[in-house]
């Protein structure tokens, strides 16, 4: 057995052990999955849930949780045309941003069409972070083009984690982080352990909640400490099933869920434009030139929007999941993109993309299979627009933050 | 809305022949057009290049393939002092036996017959392809399309009938070697036939889609001559005299010696330009004819336009390589008892014309370089020195060795290839001068050293010249066009002047 490796050898290849990679706190997600529920979330494995969705979910709205979100893909920029660049790059205005703030933003290409939505963290005056759903390297650098930054994917640099419930804010007390003054949409920095956490008061549950940003080798560490002070509170991990609910209760859209970011799209009529999607109110029209600035322009005031995005109520109680929107029973309107009956508002909600003639919602019919007992029976349920967010609770905005 | 007052309608940057077509055709239509030139002397590339020695005067174009017949008739050029010493140059091809003399579709030796076939087929050819040279090209994502002059053309080519329409779509992407070593025999021929698809071209003759670079440039014509191969009197700064009377003539307002070094924008539009000096000049509509990528990444600054424009139109290609080689010679050199009063070609076979790009691809000089030389000074008769003037192909734009090396070693191969052609002619050479693609680029200011502001290869041709977006001369940005050798149709017949300034005739009405 000491025939030695040949010297120049290539190092053993062992991808294949495992095919999906997995994140710094991946211990203890994998020894507290129950079911072993995994998906696969850029490149990583990522918990669909822990033992039981509905707990999870009812944690999200009454007490605390904890979800992995170490595989958002994070971009660092730094360097003096940072604020350049960024505000060539996507729609909202960097310039107003704060030191220690942050904001949800998305991009276009050149025709307008919405390539990602995602979040920008001002963590100095030239020097930003960017967290997003798809991976963008390639548009990013081309994007840098003649302005002096520098660009870095530091995904695997930065362990992630959303604490969010309730309860997040106590939990954190507990844990002996001072975050009583910290606002939605700002971020802090406290000591942790031999090194420090970022904690930002952001989440993707629209309630009240924090996202916590760690040096890998302190993950753990992070983990233990957090579980250890929430005991007492009902913190508990959830996976993607829980969040993914209480998103949509929140009324949040997701890349790749509610729209087809259009970089993806084989077919050409799936691009969207901000408008289409609903983020229009985004658009920093005065800042100067953005990459899709005048196709976005050319909508606007040609008003030739093919789609809009709307939030529906829906009567009864079956998820309108994956059903097609009738104007009138007969014709096309439009698809359902994510629904569910919303254990926190006793509701049947939806989201939906519709023709752009059909924004309204009026006489709009939604075509349900109901699962009975084997069968499948057809529901024509009329619909009725609503507004989104659906569920917006006055403590994820309450700063200091409430104490439950 | 009343806008801010301009004291002109129109700034077009460069008084290239485009620029110069351009003003011209804007001026004859009332608009008050200033023409900025950043040299002393108009005409880009065919301005008049410091005097190698007295009384020979080098220009970087030394031959006249085409001038646009709108253009011609308007500018009316010989009523602004244009004459010709010839419209009709023979080419002679110095060959390892003996030279052969192509006159058009004439020649001689064994191939006579097929060569006259073949030259009348792909004149033929041309002639179909030729209406898109005078439009815009046509863009389905673009309003304003002239769908009744495509489809025109489109039963243009149609028209040359089942068998012929067959053989155009069979030949349109060929290579040109492939059609040499299928119709020719005779080396000289298949050597002139391949030389000339790829003069001025980042390419070889095996490189495909090369034939339709020989079609482009038997599209043209000169004086209602087709095919014509054209030498004005006085040299090619003559060509730019005319131009530039016939522009002046009609108003346009000349301002040479002046730079722009950016295209002012307020308001997501264009507002002129800011001078070298300082000046700023104001017009709501700047034509640049200088190159897109130098208007779009330099001049006015790739802030104002969209990621995956910048992007396409920083990829698109323009590599240089051709240089041109300059010598004062002290007396008629012989090339084996060729006419001077011809366009000499030393390339002795396909080849030799292939082989010369090989080492260009890996940034490499070619020992054994190809050139096209004229003798301009041989045409007007004179007794004294002698300017020879050559397009030596190919040279690399981005030598490996270094600029100051490469220029050195391609000379040096340059000289060896003319002494094997006209023996004793080193001892002639006064005095020697050769731009490469990098020294082009630096002088004229063309990207790369490319002759047309970016390659003119198929996939960078007609809706994708220089790139989809930008192929029908406006740009996103309210007020910049662009024409110029970069746009369709390429080239310094000043049919890209034309097209442009129509277009932007267009867009006013």
């Amino acid at each position: 057995m000491s025939a030695a490796p040949h010297l120049n050898a290539p190092p053993a290849l062992t991808h294949f052990t495992t095919p999906l990679a997995q994140t710094p706190f991946h211990p203890r997600t994998e020894a507290a999955n129950r079911l072993q529920g995994w998906a696969p979330w850029a490149g990583y494995m990522t918990a669909t849930c822990f033992g039981d969705s509905t707990m999870e979910h009812t944690a999200i709205r009454n007490a605390a949780t904890l979800y992995d979100i170490s595989p958002m893909v994070k971009y660092r920029i730094t360097g003096p045309d940072a604020v350049a660049y960024l505000n060539r790059l996507t729609l909202r205005d960097v310039g107003r941003l704060a030191v220690g703030q942050v904001h949800y933003t998305a991009w276009c290409d050149d025709q307008g069409k919405v390539m990602d939505d995602g979040t920008v963290f001002r963590l100095g005056p030239d020097d930003f972070r960017l967290c997003c759903q798809e991976r963008h390297l390639p548009w990013l650098l081309d994007s840098a083009w003649g302005l002096d930054i520098r660009l870095r994917d530091e995904t695997e640099d930065l362990a992630a984690l959303a604490l969010q419930g309730p309860v997040s804010a106590t939990v954190l007390a507990q844990a002996g982080f001072d975050i009583q003054a910290l606002k939605p949409f700002r971020m802090t920095t406290c000591p942790f352990d031999t090194g420090e956490v970022m904690i930002s008061r952001t989440g993707f549950t629209g309630d009240l909640g924090y996202e916590l940003w760690i040096s890998p080798d302190l993950a753990l560490p992070l983990w233990d400490h957090l579980m250890q002070a929430g005991a007492l509170y009902g913190l508990m991990p959830v996976g993607s099933e829980a969040v993914m609910l209480a998103r949509l209760e929140a009324g949040f859209i997701t890349t790749g869920m509610d729209f087809v970011p259009v970089q993806h799209a084989v077919r050409e009529d799936r691009a969207r434009s901000p408008f289409e999607i609903g983020l229009d109110w985004m658009i920093a029209w005065d800042k100067g030139h953005f990459t899709g600035r005048r196709a976005l322009m050319a909508e606007r005031d040609g008003k030739s929007s093919q789609w809009a995005l709307v939030g529906l109520d829906i009567p009864g109680n079956v998820s309108a999941e994956g059903a097609i929107l009738y104007f009138d029973k007969r014709r096309e309107a439009g698809f359902i993109t994510a629904a569910c009956w919303s254990p926190t508002l006793k509701r049947n909600i939806a989201i939906a993309q519709v023709e752009a003639r059909y924004d309204s919602c009026d006489h709009l019919w939604v075509e349900i299979y109901a699962l009975r007992e084997l069968q499948y029976q057809k529901l024509m349920l009329p619909v009725t627009k609503t507004a989104r967010p659906f569920f917006a609770p006055e403590r994820r905005r309450a700063t200091p933050p409430g104490r439950f | 809305m009343p806008g801010p007052s301009f004291d002109r309608d129109v700034i077009v940057i460069g008084a290239g022949p485009n620029g110069l077509a351009c003003a011209h055709r804007l001026a004859s239509k009332g608009r008050k057009v200033t023409l900025i030139e950043a040299e002393a002397t108009p005409g880009g590339g065919i301005r008049a290049l410091p005097d190698l020695a007295p009384g020979l005067t080098p220009s970087l174009a030394h031959l006249v393939w085409q001038i646009d017949p709108r253009v011609e008739a308007a500018m009316d050029l010989s009523r602004h002092g244009l004459t010709w010493e010839a419209t009709d140059i023979p080419t002679t091809v110095i060959g390892r036996d003996g030279n052969l003399v192509i006159r058009g579709p004439l020649t001689e030796g064994p191939d006579a017959a097929a060569w006259k076939a073949l030259y009348q087929r792909l004149l033929s050819f041309a002639a179909a392809l030729e209406p898109f040279r005078r439009m815009a090209p046509p863009r389905l994502q673009a309003g304003g399309n002239s769908w009744a002059r495509l489809a025109k053309n489109l039963i243009g080519i149609r028209a040359l009938g089942t068998k012929d329409f067959r053989e155009l779509l069979r030949v349109i992407l060929i290579n040109a070697h492939d059609v040499a070593q299928d119709e020719l025999t005779d080396p000289r021929l298949r050597a002139a036939l391949c030389f000339d698809a790829v003069l001025g071209a980042w390419a070889g003759p095996r490189s495909p889609n090369t034939l339709i670079l020989l079609l482009d440039r038997l599209a043209g014509e000169i004086a209602g001559r087709k095919g014509a191969l054209g030498l004005p009197k006085g040299g090619m700064p003559a060509l730019a005299q005319a131009m530039t009377n016939a522009a002046t003539a009609a108003g346009v307002s000349l301002r040479s010696n002046s730079r722009v070094s950016r295209i002012s924008i307020a308001d997501d539009r264009i507002t002129g330009v800011i001078l070298h000096s300082g000046e700023t000049l104001v017009a709501p509509v700047v034509i640049s004819a200088i190159g897109p990528k130098a208007t779009i990444l330099s001049l006015a600054g790739t802030e104002h336009f969209d990621t995956g424009l910048v992007t396409a139109l920083r990829h698109q290609k323009s590599r240089g390589g051709t240089a041109k080689l300059h010598l004062a010679l002290s007396a008629r050199p012989d090339f084996r008892g060729a006419d001077l009063r011809s366009r000499l070609l030393l390339a002795a076979d396909e080849h030799e014309v292939e082989t010369a790009f090989n080492p260009v691809k890996y940034g490499e000089v070619p020992d054994r370089p190809v050139m096209e030389i004229v003798i301009p000074t041989a045409f007007s008769g004179g007794t004294g020195p002698h300017l020879l003037s050559a397009n030596v192909q190919f040279a690399p734009h981005a030598p490996k060795a270094g600029e100051d090396a490469a220029r050195e070693a391609m000379l040096k191969a340059c000289l060896a290839r003319l002494e094997e052609a006209a023996p004793g002619i080193s001892a002639l050479i006064t005095r020697a001068g050769i731009l490469m693609p990098y020294d082009i680029e630096r002088q004229f200011g063309m990207a790369g050293g490319n002759w047309h502001h970016g390659e003119l290869a198929v996939e960078q041709m007609l809706f994708n010249r220089p790139i989809a977006p930008l192929s029908r001369y406006a740009t996103p940005l309210k007020g910049l066009w662009l024409t110029g050798a970069g746009t369709h149709p390429g080239g310094m017949s000043g049919a890209a002047g034309r097209n442009a300034a129509d277009a932007v005739l267009e867009a006013k009405a």
